[in-house]
């Protein structure tokens, strides 16, 4: 058995990938530290990343298809589903090797499980555009907080950046630990060892709130419940649609307990 | 010291009154405002330029979901629930005893930009009862929208309902701020609408659904020839049709929909199911719960006209003037026309494989674009998301011979489908439980 071990950024796995074809090997499986446990019969690759590597093969994917295909690669890479190497192993393969640009032949199975999983992490990616709630600061930061399933930071950050372009804002992922700071100039990743506020919920505590901030949740609040039709209650959808998951973040699902710690 | 004191206390009952006061407000006019369906905050690019707040995404962004299921993306709110008309269907109308009030174009435009800054919302929706006059009301909506986009450099998404009536300058200034804007027809016969609405008619709805038409077309002439001339309604214009309360049927309502589409270039027509809010008012049908169902049934013949290649005729006509409620439009369809299936998934073109019940337009793109490498089977339809259940019926593809509509006749078909879809009888208890190893008795 043939483990490839690389170091969880995306640089690292293409250098892996890039590794197994030069040595012409077939890995068993690509895993990242974190996810390594050590197993005595396997023989191991410690894979150093190597930009120049990672350039090479990013190079050639871009040379063989389009553009949304190299976004497609990364997107799958962002689910950090544990099979997730070896599928996209399996798909730079098939890219590499297919003589005409494959990239739009829905009948194969690797190209349909790949994209499959890159749309799941699309869609998380826009729900945290979604469902994301900024809270103004006294200092005039708004700060978010989220729990996303994937890593999906890294396909939000452009939309914020543009939107958001006038107010200096953090978006902060509580289960991955780290997240973006924009201070109207630049967008820097950050971690957050700030007592008042909480990294495991995401909650502020309200003496950094600016004084502002509650009457705006609250007038949201009210204008989400006024909006509803009763008459058209229908809790089925209404779930399919802003699952569960969320609703600690959202000043309109959960006043009581929400955003703010006491 | 004693003067101070007393001086904070009485600001700070001010403030404490001015919240509740304007949570009041935001409470009455946004409930005025919620029978609206339009939420859509798509078909706008509208950029961030210069440093400013905002942009709009193209493909519209949902921000929440109340629990009847509608998506909350724009800020739906009236300036006032004042009206001096007085239409049957409508909770605003003059004769109401409700509780009255006013926005001023501040409250609207800081409610915006405030939600707009925590990500509450994608836009801003903003109706009118009408006062005075319409041009008086359109006036004000217009400041609000200038006031967004001039002072406030805010580049988000603003929706604004034309008040029918309004002179044409009106019409074209607030399409230069807004993104979309919205004249409702509500009722889908003229008849029935002066019958309803005594203050208004067809004219007055259908002018500025043509000077915005042709500002559009104009608009598109001249971005041609100067990239930077104001853009003019990026996201076009919508509308609103009540279903249930006027006995018109589908085909008619479908007819002007797809009249609408055509000849006025309409972005989207909306079906609101009727839900009565005057049950006082005995032109109106008493009815138990909203035409939820028929709606829906709207929305998807809506879709087939519009992404499916499908003509009103083909959905709706004499012989069939009403939509089945109990199965898809598409579906029905199909079961009308039996002799154009089944349908060759490795041969046949994009738009017969659009007519299969079962495959929605991204499975027959991609349909298409996998079959040039590999003959597609049933296993690889699964894969790329058609839904076999339906249409296995309606297709051959590179599997043995499977039984198709002709084998199990349309009429047959209907009360197979829907009879696999009721939910699996429940077994009675007493005859099937678990036998225990060690019996007491």
């Amino acid at each position: 058995m043939d483990l490839f071990i690389y170091d969880q950024t995306f640089e690292g796995l293409l250098t892996a990938i890039q590794d197994a074809f030069d040595l012409n090997i077939e890995p068993d499986k690509i895993l990242s530290t974190k996810a390594f446990q050590d197993d005595l019969f396997a023989i191991k690759y410690y894979i150093t990343t190597d930009p120049d590597k990672f350039e090479k093969l990013w190079e050639q994917i871009k040379d063989k298809s389009s553009e949304q295909n190299c976004q497609r690669i990364f997107k799958a890479f962002l689910s950090e589903l544990p099979d997730i190497e070896i599928i996209i192993y399996n798909y730079i393969k098939l890219i590499l090797e297919t003589p005409y640009n494959v990239e739009v032949d829905f009948s194969n199975e690797n190209l349909v499980k790949l994209n499959n999983i890159q749309k799941k992490v699309g869609r998380e990616a826009q729900r945290v555009m979604m469902f994301v709630r900024f809270q103004k600061t006294i200092d005039e930061i708004f700060y978010a907080s989220f729990d996303a399933k994937y890593n999906v930071i890294p396909l939000t950050v452009a939309h914020f950046r543009s939107r958001f372009a006038d107010q200096k804002w953090v978006i902060f992922d509580t289960r991955r630990k780290f997240g973006y700071y924009y201070d109207l100039e630049n967008v820097r990743e950050i971690t957050i060892g700030n007592q008042k506020v909480s990294l495991d919920s995401g909650k502020v505590d309200k003496d950094i709130l600016h004084i502002s901030e509650k009457l705006f949740q609250k007038l949201w609040k009210s204008y989400y419940d006024t909006i509803n039709i009763k008459e058209r209650k229908n809790l089925k959808v209404h779930m399919q649609f802003l699952p569960k998951r969320f609703w600690k973040f959202l000043p309109e699902k959960d006043f009581k307990n929400n955003l703010v710690m006491n | 010291m004693q003067i101070n004191l007393v001086y904070l206390l009485i600001l700070f009952a001010l403030q404490s009154e001015m919240k509740q006061e304007s949570i009041d407000k935001l409470k009455i006019l946004a409930s005025a405002a919620r029978y609206d369906v339009s939420c859509a905050s798509s078909g706008s690019n509208r950029p961030n330029t210069g440093k400013g707040l905002g942009n709009a995404a193209p493909w519209g962004i949902c921000h929440s979901f109340t629990e009847d299921g509608r998506c909350i993306s724009l800020m739906k709110l009236m300036l006032t629930n004042h009206c001096i008309y007085d239409c049957a269907y409508c909770a605003n109308r003059k004769s109401n005893d409700i509780p009255r009030t006013t926005f001023t174009v501040d409250e609207v435009v800081d409610l915006t930009i405030e939600f707009y800054r925590r990500n509450y919302i994608e836009g801003l929706f903003l109706s009118s009862g009408i006062i005075k006059n319409p041009d008086y009301t359109m006036e004000r909506m217009v400041w609000v929208a200038k006031d967004l986009r001039v002072n406030q450099n805010y580049n988000g998404y603003i929706h604004l309902k034309s008040i029918p009536g309004a002179s044409d300058q009106l019409q074209q200034l607030a399409g230069l701020y807004a993104d979309r804007l919205s004249v409702n027809i509500e009722i889908a016969t003229e008849n029935n609408l002066k019958m309803l609405a005594p203050d208004k008619n067809y004219k007055s709805i259908l002018n500025p659904m043509n000077t915005i038409k042709n500002k559009i077309i104009e608009n598109k002439e001249e971005r041609s020839k100067f990239r930077h001339a104001p853009r003019f309604t990026p996201a076009g214009q919508s509308t609103q049709l009540i279903i249930g309360a006027t006995p018109d049927n589908d085909k008619h309502i479908l007819n002007l929909a797809g009249n609408l589409y055509n000849s006025k270039n309409l972005k989207r027509v909306y079906y609101s199911g009727f839900i009565p809010v005057n049950s006082y008012d005995k032109r109106l049908p008493a009815i138990i719960e909203p035409p939820l169902k028929r709606e829906n049934r709207l929305y998807q013949a809506d879709w087939l006209f519009r992404f499916y290649h499908f003509t009103i005729d083909e959905i709706v006509n004499d012989d069939h003037p009403d939509l089945d409620l109990e199965i898809d439009p598409k579906l029905s369809y199909a079961l009308r026309n039996p002799w154009l299936f089944p349908v060759d998934i490795n041969k046949a073109s994009y738009e017969t494989i659009l007519r299969v019940p079962g495959i929605g337009v991204l499975s027959a793109k991609k349909i298409i674009l996998g079959r040039r490498y590999n003959k597609l089977n049933q296993s690889h339809l699964k894969k790329i998301g058609v839904v076999l259940k339906r249409a296995k019926y309606f297709i051959t593809c590179n599997e043995l011979k499977t039984p198709t509509i002709h084998e199990i006749q349309p009429k047959n078909f209907k009360k197979m489908l829907l009879s696999e879809n009721k939910p699996v009888k429940q077994y009675h208890k007493s005859l099937y439980k678990q036998l225990s190893l060690f019996p007491i008795n």
